[in-house]
């Protein structure tokens, strides 16, 4: 059975028919080809599918669209503004945080879930907040170090 | 020393003359002629602004239309057994279901160096998950339902589930047709047995050195199978064209390998056959060679011109892609009391799993470098690759040598506990330098491991007393292991490239290699940019496409910045000589007298100059008004023309290998004595990477290789219960995160370079994960006194070792 949602993706309004069984990450990639929002596990374990809801991280591959109906999204494609990347994007390149790529979307999601709640989190908080992304590459110690340059970029910013 | 015990250097004992003459052909690169400094720079990554924005696309995010069929396996659930009887027509007659395909119709075999695999089962099925037939549906729902109504009949076979028993004469015969398989000259099935390559080692008078020795200690080590996870599982799209012809978008180490191997077992002409590889999510050797790849492609050709996609659950990609062999190493050394080694005797038993058609060559990988990096005098090695009812073993990111050093590493140091020596100085004492005779008789070339393993010790203060625990019933150790590694492939594995100029004087590379996350395509646009004299941002790299990518073995063995880096600036060479002979030609001047720079072609005589632009694509004009020179390409080549065959009976011969990647890594643990948990405080790397293109990268590769090493020394296993994988899912099969990461990490360049590399350059994609699981079982030792001989070291192994010494 089909479901008729309305709901805000990066800002834009979209009115869509989607089949109850399908999650939020299927009518992501596959209806509205948003595909920087990856598909890990399909279990909720990886975090490569995390998205913004209502300014909270979830694993989009745990949500069923019809959950979605009236939700603002934030997918990893309204991280930036217009060609201006965020401060996360950017210390993700300069830090080196980025091997293969697959996971960087989920994890920069989740990472600014973090700063948004607290923008100036401790090491311990970081990897706390990162546990549900997995990286087999990069060993996670640069995407620590670069959420660390982003808040104190944002802390330059704010002050 | 007699002269059986072979050859020791100069800084051992004796200077072997040969090493001076080991590559006269190669064409040095010395790393101080890097003109415009961007070798050894850390430009970010070219690609990683498509990467933190979601731009990057990558096999699954391909669009292909509501006429893209969803592909599904049928898989056996059984370890081993006879198909009697596979009834697809349930399956056929369900609405949207287009293809239905057994083993009856693609009844050949494939495999990189043993073919002794189908794409599906035909008589036989030897591992839970095999796959025996395939559907493509209109839906996956409606493919999950066909695979539901495929009916099977299957009559059990008694399996082999532990490779010693397989390799025993009492073990049933996993594949009686063995003596048949085609397979290179460089493997040695052993028909009638399970044993599908034996690999052996015997040098020097055994009997000698266990009288020389003081010590001769015999150890067992288990390394169980785990899986690379990469977080992008295996995925693929086929799709035939009205000529027949066939495209494959592959998420691939090896579209080139993919190709050939393929074509081969399709029986299609190589160019009827194109694969297309764009961003890879992480591969760790997975996706090398082929695995499921066959199967898109053969329903495909059923498919009527519609596209078939063929996506790994999770679930499928723990247990039916590839998996890392298991390995049982039974270890015995004789050791001098002042720490010399006199003989090394090992065995190693490898879980090759149900086909070994790219995991023999790990277990000859093994049997050639099977002494660990030392100079050792009498040996004797067997490496026994063994069929089992287990998954695939393939290649993973160390290629046999994670495994091995596991076991080496750990002997090594209890052999010098129990002398009362230090680890490190035993190491220092024993291991290869410049001019030793290796294991196979091959003479080692110039090597920083020593410079490796006091760095890497000394990042963790070594000689310092241990630093105080964070807590009650808390006690901290440090453990050093050291490793080597060659590329394990083929002697003749080529590698290929092009560079285009266009009208704006920027430069496109196409290659046939892969970027997987290790940093190939910004490696080869500084190397590009080096050689001709142009800026990085003007040097794109083309993902592969082997319709117009020049030709690649594969994506492993750490070979990319070597062999196609090799190529590229060979490309680049031949491209720079054609833009100066234009210019030579038309302004009457000497090549000798121009160069590139910054993109301007300037005259170090008349001082004049030209940007590449203006003459790159149509020529220039000479002074009598006609034209000269044109588009320019450039071209470049690279395969390794120098190794030689090794003696089947006694593993020798002049040089079994290009070279070794040497490093060691040092590490500080603390573990809780009350509940047997251990912390990873801190991995020091130490590689020599011969001379680092990319500083920044080779340290991201040191670093995230010894977390993924410490990964799997401390939680990894699939588990396999006759047979049946027990674990396959993210919440039973934990890999490491960003709360395990070691707290700290220190990663060392050494440099001491590589006859024939891109400027000194060799490779170390692999090696970061070799050496971590037996230096932190090390450390472990250290700190609690108890020795862990199996892999993954455990919270609970720990705890029961504790509460059993405390007994």
């Amino acid at each position: 059975m089909n479901h008729t949602i309305h709901f805000k993706v990066n800002g834009e309004r979209y009115d869509l028919s989607v089949p109850g069984h399908h999650t939020l990450l299927q009518v992501l990639r596959e209806q509205l080809v948003l595909t920087g929002t990856k598909n890990g596990c399909e279990a909720g374990e990886c975090g490569a599918c995390a998205v913004l809801m209502n300014g909270e991280p979830v694993n989009s591959c745990m949500v069923l669209a019809a959950e979605a109906d009236g939700a603002e999204i934030v997918t990893i494609e309204g991280l930036a503004h217009d060609s201006q990347l965020d401060p996360l994007q950017d210390a993700f390149i300069e830090a080196g945080a980025i091997q293969c790529g697959f996971c960087t979307p989920g994890v920069l999601v989740n990472a600014r879930a973090l700063l948004n709640r607290n923008s100036d989190p401790s090491e311990p908080e970081i990897r706390e907040a990162l546990v549900g992304n997995l990286c087999r590459c990069t060993g996670y110690i640069r995407i620590i170090e670069a959420v660390k340059m982003a808040a104190r970029a944002g802390k330059e910013v704010a002050g | 020393m007699s002269q059986e015990s072979g050859v020791r250097s100069q800084e051992s004992e004796i200077r072997n003359p040969k090493s001076e003459i080991r590559n006269p052909k190669s064409e040095i690169r010395n790393p101080k002629s890097a003109k415009h400094s961007i070798i050894g720079a850390s430009p970010h990554r070219i690609e990683g602004r498509a990467k933190v924005t979601g731009a990057a696309t990558y096999v699954d995010d391909l669009q292909f239309g509501p006429n893209l069929l969803c592909g599904a396996l049928k898989r056996s659930p059984i370890p081993h057994g006879i198909i009697k009887s596979i009834d697809v027509s349930r399956a056929r007659a369900l609405p949207g279901v287009r293809v239905v395909v057994t083993g009856q119709d693609f009844p050949g075999f494939t495999g990189l160096y043993l073919k002794d695999r189908r794409i599906f089962a035909l008589d036989r099925v030897r591992f839970v998950g095999e796959p025996v037939a395939a559907v493509a549906a209109d839906s996956p729902e409606i493919a999950a339902q066909a695979l539901e109504l495929i009916d099977v009949d299957y009559e059990p076979l008694p399996g082999v589930f532990d490779p010693e028993f397989g390799a025993s004469p009492e073990a049933p015969l996993v594949h009686p047709d063995l003596g048949q398989y085609e397979c290179v000259p460089f493997i040695f099935p052993q028909p009638g047995t399970n044993i599908s390559n034996w690999f052996k080692v015997r040098k020097g008078d055994m009997a000698q050195g266990w009288a020389e020795a003081d010590l001769v200690y015999e150890h067992r080590y288990r390394v169980p199978h785990v899986q690379h996870v990469p977080l992008e599982t295996h995925v693929c799209v086929a799709q035939q064209d009205v000529n027949g012809k066939i495209t494959l978008w592959s998420s691939s180490q090896s579209p080139f390998a993919q190709r050939n191997l393929i074509a081969q077992a399709l029986h299609i002409n190589h160019s009827k056959l194109r694969v297309i590889t764009p961003y890879v999510g992480g591969g760790f050797g997975s996706k090398a060679g082929v695995s499921m790849e066959g199967a898109a492609v053969g329903l495909a050709m059923h498919a009527k011109g519609r596209p078939v996609k063929l996506r790994m659950t999770r679930e499928e990609e723990f247990y039916t892609t590839f998996v890392r062999q298991g390995l049982v190493a039974h270890v015995k050394m004789g050791m001098t009391q002042d720490g010399r080694i006199t003989a090394m005797e090992n065995r190693f038993y490898w879980d090759g799993g149900a086909s070994t058609e790219y995991g023999v060559n790990i277990t000859r990988a093994a049997g050639y470098s099977g002494t660990g990096p030392y100079f050792v005098p009498n040996i004797h090695v067997d490496s026994y690759c063994v069929y089992t009812n287990h998954p695939i073993g393939g290649p993973m990111r160390g290629f046999g040598m994670a495994e091995m050093h596991f076991g080496i590493e750990q002997h090594i140091d209890q052999m010098a506990h129990q002398l009362g020596l230090d680890p490190v100085q035993v190491r220092l004492k024993n291991c290869l330098k410049e001019g030793d005779e290796t294991l196979t008789g091959m003479i080692m070339h110039p090597t920083g491991l020593s410079e490796c393993i006091r760095k890497a010790a000394e990042a963790i203060c070594w000689d310092e007393p241990q630093t105080l625990p964070s807590g009650p019933h808390k006690t901290r150790g440090k453990g050093l292991a050291c490793m080597w590694k060659a590329p394990a492939m083929p002697p003749n594995p080529g590698s290929s490239a092009t560079i285009r100029l266009s009208e704006d004087g920027a430069a496109t590379v196409s290659i046939g290699g892969v970027d997987l996350g290790q940093g190939a395509l910004t490696v080869m646009a500084q190397l590009a940019a080096e050689g001709l004299g142009i800026k990085i941002e003007d040097v794109r790299v083309n993902t592969v496409d082997t319709d117009y990518s020049p030709y690649e073995w594969q994506t492993v063995a750490s070979r990319l910045t070597w062999s196609m880096g090799n190529a590229v600036l060979m490309a680049a060479d031949d491209a720079r000589t054609k833009i100066l002979r234009t210019v030579a030609d038309a302004w009457g001047e000497d090549i000798d007298d121009l160069d590139i720079i910054e993109g301007q072609v300037v005259s170090y005589k008349t001082e004049e100059a030209i940007p590449l632009r203006d003459m790159v694509i149509y020529g220039l004009q000479r002074p009598d008004g006609t034209w000269t020179g044109g588009p320019v390409v450039g071209e470049g080549r690279f395969m390794p023309e120098y190794v030689t065959p090794l003696d089947p009976e006694t593993g020798q011969g002049p040089r079994a290998v290009v070279h070794f990647t040497t490093g060691a890594q040092a590490v500080e643990v603390e573990v809780d004595t009350e509940t047997g948990e251990l912390q990873v405080l801190k991995i020091a790397s130490a590689f020599d990477v011969g001379h680092a293109i990319n500083p920044e990268m080779v340290k991201a590769q040191m670093e995230g290789g010894a977390v993924q090493g410490m990964s799997t020394a401390l939680l990894e296993q699939l588990i396999l219960d006759q047979g049946i994988p027990r674990n396959p899912n993210f919440t039973d099969y934990r890999i490491a995160t960003a709360v395990d990461a070691p707290l700290a990490t220190e990663n060392i360049i050494v440099e001491v370079p590589q006859d024939d590399g891109p400027f000194g350059a060799r490779g170390v994609g692999e090696h970061p994960m070799v050496p971590t699981a037996p230096a932190i079982a090390n450390a472990v030792y250290h700190a609690v006194g108890m020795r862990l001989d199996s892999m993954p070291i455990t919270s609970q192994k720990v705890w029961e070792g504790l509460a059993k010494h405390t007994s």
